[in-house]
């Protein structure tokens, strides 16, 4: 089953979704957004005794989840996230599926109101070969992340790097850590300069948390 | 051939009585209609072994017209248990790890005080002196069973239907005493379009004459008619439009044309006759109306001003909600309420809706998703009980 985004994988488990848990201490009571088939749920269950707890919107992702003994329930970004009481979590987290969600801006709200900490990851629409597609072809690209055609994508809100630090501006909301990654999931070596990250990127990882 | 096996007269391995137990003498039973009851019986199976910390105990709650006969021959039919698909060694539950305990209702009719026992008072049958019982009564009985064997806490709560009500009381009035809870195909308040049907049925037992105002064992009769229309028509409401065509479509009985009269000339009216007629022979007319009952009376979100939340205030219990997706008598809506409900209190819930178009049966049907999803979830809190996998 596929994601919104297609990613390779190490020893079964995605590259970028080991950088999430490393930004997650032990022990913590987290939320996965879109937690597919429970990938970096059973890695903090197992590896971290983290309280972990999913979301997922196919039917077939919340089967495979609860089969491996996965606390995770059948639901919408968009739509669930209000049920949840403030600050229930330590961390929630939405990762490669903010660009697919209807109303990303107050997806980003909800989290960081029933999380103390929100971890967001997304495909960086400003990555170089994106711009240089549109430019040369005046096509719609097709990344190796984003990879489908316009009329069949479900990324419907796709943004940039820089959108995404005016977004959390606008929202008030401190980045405690922002990492650039290659399109493999690991980090680039220019993480801490926005300028590169936001031409260089191909994924964008933060750290937020309400001001 | 050296030996021969034991064949009872059904053709089934031989009938296991199980146990039953006379509680209430130093405490008794409130109940919600406000009667105490100091004698009451109940009667329960149980299979597998408790294990020394008395961790591995799982509670079965059965469905309207389900009894403690959950893998064993039924003493009255001979027939196999009613969830020996899933119960026995290696199956999801697995007896070989896990001691299930499954109690016949208070007001049931197969060994636990209910309408068709004696009263010790008056020495006759309760018929329709048997207090009117609510589902938060049977469970409160259940849990006089655990008293007496001496388990603190259960492992696991888990039921179909009226059985997944209990499980949500269970998980509402003793949040302490459940590890885990698995209510399926069930809701947290039984809805009008339920009610209506649960009168149908009672309808049509009490309009039967031979229900003699609910005395018929005192008099000596059977109302078999009524309850078997009452029966007829449940069934109607357990299976679904596509199962039924799947199953019987227009097809005639025994008959290449229709015959011009009130036989039963389609498959699917021979079908529930059948069921009819055969659940007179198991099940007690007045214990089908005080269940019923019971049933239309559960709401757990009545008490908290119908804000089911509150009902699970703080709840350190595991769920797993489980619905079938052609289930319309429990629609799945209503155990996503209780999922949201349960998210508004950020607790550890898994919900799953199973694809099946077997209807609201389909929890006692071979579904491979619902056995996986099953097993699954209680091998994930087996790790968190820190029970031996």
């Amino acid at each position: 089953m596929n994601g919104p985004v297609t990613l390779p994988r190490v020893a079964d488990t995605r590259v970028d979704l080991l950088l999430i848990a490393d930004m997650i201490p032990s022990r913590s009571r987290v939320l996965d957004v879109g937690c597919g088939e429970g990938d970096l749920l059973h890695v903090l269950s197992t590896q971290k005794d983290v309280d972990a707890r999913g979301i997922e919107i196919s039917q077939a992702g919340v089967n495979a989840c609860v089969s491996n003994g996965l606390s995770v329930i059948q639901g919408d970004a968009d739509i669930d996230l209000v049920d949840y009481p403030d600050q229930a979590f330590d961390y929630v987290v939405l990762s490669l599926t903010l660009q697919a969600t209807r109303n990303p801006r107050r997806v980003v709200e909800e989290m960081v109101r029933i999380g103390r900490h929100a971890i967001v990851s997304f495909p960086n629409f400003a990555f170089w070969k994106i711009r240089l597609q549109l430019l040369t072809r005046g096509q719609m690209p097709e990344t190796q992340l984003l990879d489908e055609p316009w009329w069949e994508t479900p990324n419907i809100h796709l943004c940039t790097i820089r959108d995404f630090e005016d977004l959390c501006r606008d929202l008030n909301l401190v980045v405690e850590k922002r990492v650039y990654l290659n399109r493999d999931g690991t980090a680039t070596w220019f993480s801490s300069i926005e300028q590169l990250g936001n031409l260089f990127a191909q994924q964008g990882l933060f750290l937020l948390r309400r001001a | 051939m050296t030996s021969q096996p034991v064949v009872t007269p059904a053709g089934s391995q031989p009938v296991d009585q199980g146990f039953s137990v006379e509680l209430g003498h130093e405490r008794p039973l409130r109940l919600d209609c406000g009667v105490e009851l100091d004698r009451f019986t109940m009667a329960y199976q149980t299979y597998g072994a408790l294990n020394a910390d008395k961790s591995n105990a799982i509670l079965i709650c059965h469905a309207l017209t389900g009894d403690q006969y959950v893998a064993s021959a039924h003493p009255t039919t001979g027939k196999a248990g009613w969830w020996e698909r899933i119960v026995g060694p290696g199956k999801p539950l697995d007896t070989d790890r896990y001691f299930l305990i499954c109690v016949n209702v208070l007001g049931g009719c197969m060994g636990s005080s209910g309408p068709k026992e004696i009263n010790p008072e008056t020495g006759k049958p309760w018929g329709l002196t048997f207090p009117v019982i609510t589902i938060a009564d049977m469970v409160r009985a259940q849990a006089r069973v655990l008293d007496y064997l001496s388990i603190e806490q259960l492992f696991a709560v888990i039921g179909g239907s009226m059985g997944g009500m209990q499980v949500l009381q269970w998980a509402h009035a003793y949040p302490e005493r459940v590890f885990a809870a698995v209510p399926i195909a069930a809701a947290a308040r039984h809805s009008a379009q339920n009610i209506a049907f649960h009168e149908v049925g009672r309808q049509a037992i009490t309009a039967d004459p031979n229900w003699q105002g609910g005395n018929y064992l005192e008099v000596g009769t059977v109302p078999r008619a009524g309850l078997a229309v009452a029966r007829m028509a449940a069934h109607i409401t357990y299976l679904s439009e596509p199962a039924l065509r799947r199953k019987f479509g227009r097809k005639l009985q025994d008959r290449n044309r229709v015959t011009y009269g009130f036989d039963a000339d389609f498959q699917v009216e021979s079908y529930l006759r059948h069921q009819g007629i055969t659940f007179v022979e198991r099940f007690d007319a007045n214990s089908y109306l005080y269940i019923t009952r019971a049933m239309d009376y559960f709401d757990l979100a009545a008490e908290h001003d119908d804000t089911l939340s509150l009902a699970f205030e703080k709840t350190p219990v595991r769920f797993c909600v489980i619905s079938f997706t052609s289930d319309w008598l429990f629609p799945t809506w209503e155990s996503r309420d209780i999922v949201r409900a349960l998210n508004a209190e950020a607790a550890n819930v898994s919900f799953v809706e199973i694809e099946s178009d077997k209807g609201h049966d389909a929890f006692l049907l071979e579904e491979p998703e619902f056995d996986r999803t099953l097993t699954g979830f209680l091998n994930g809190a087996a790790r968190r009980r820190g029970l031996p996998a």
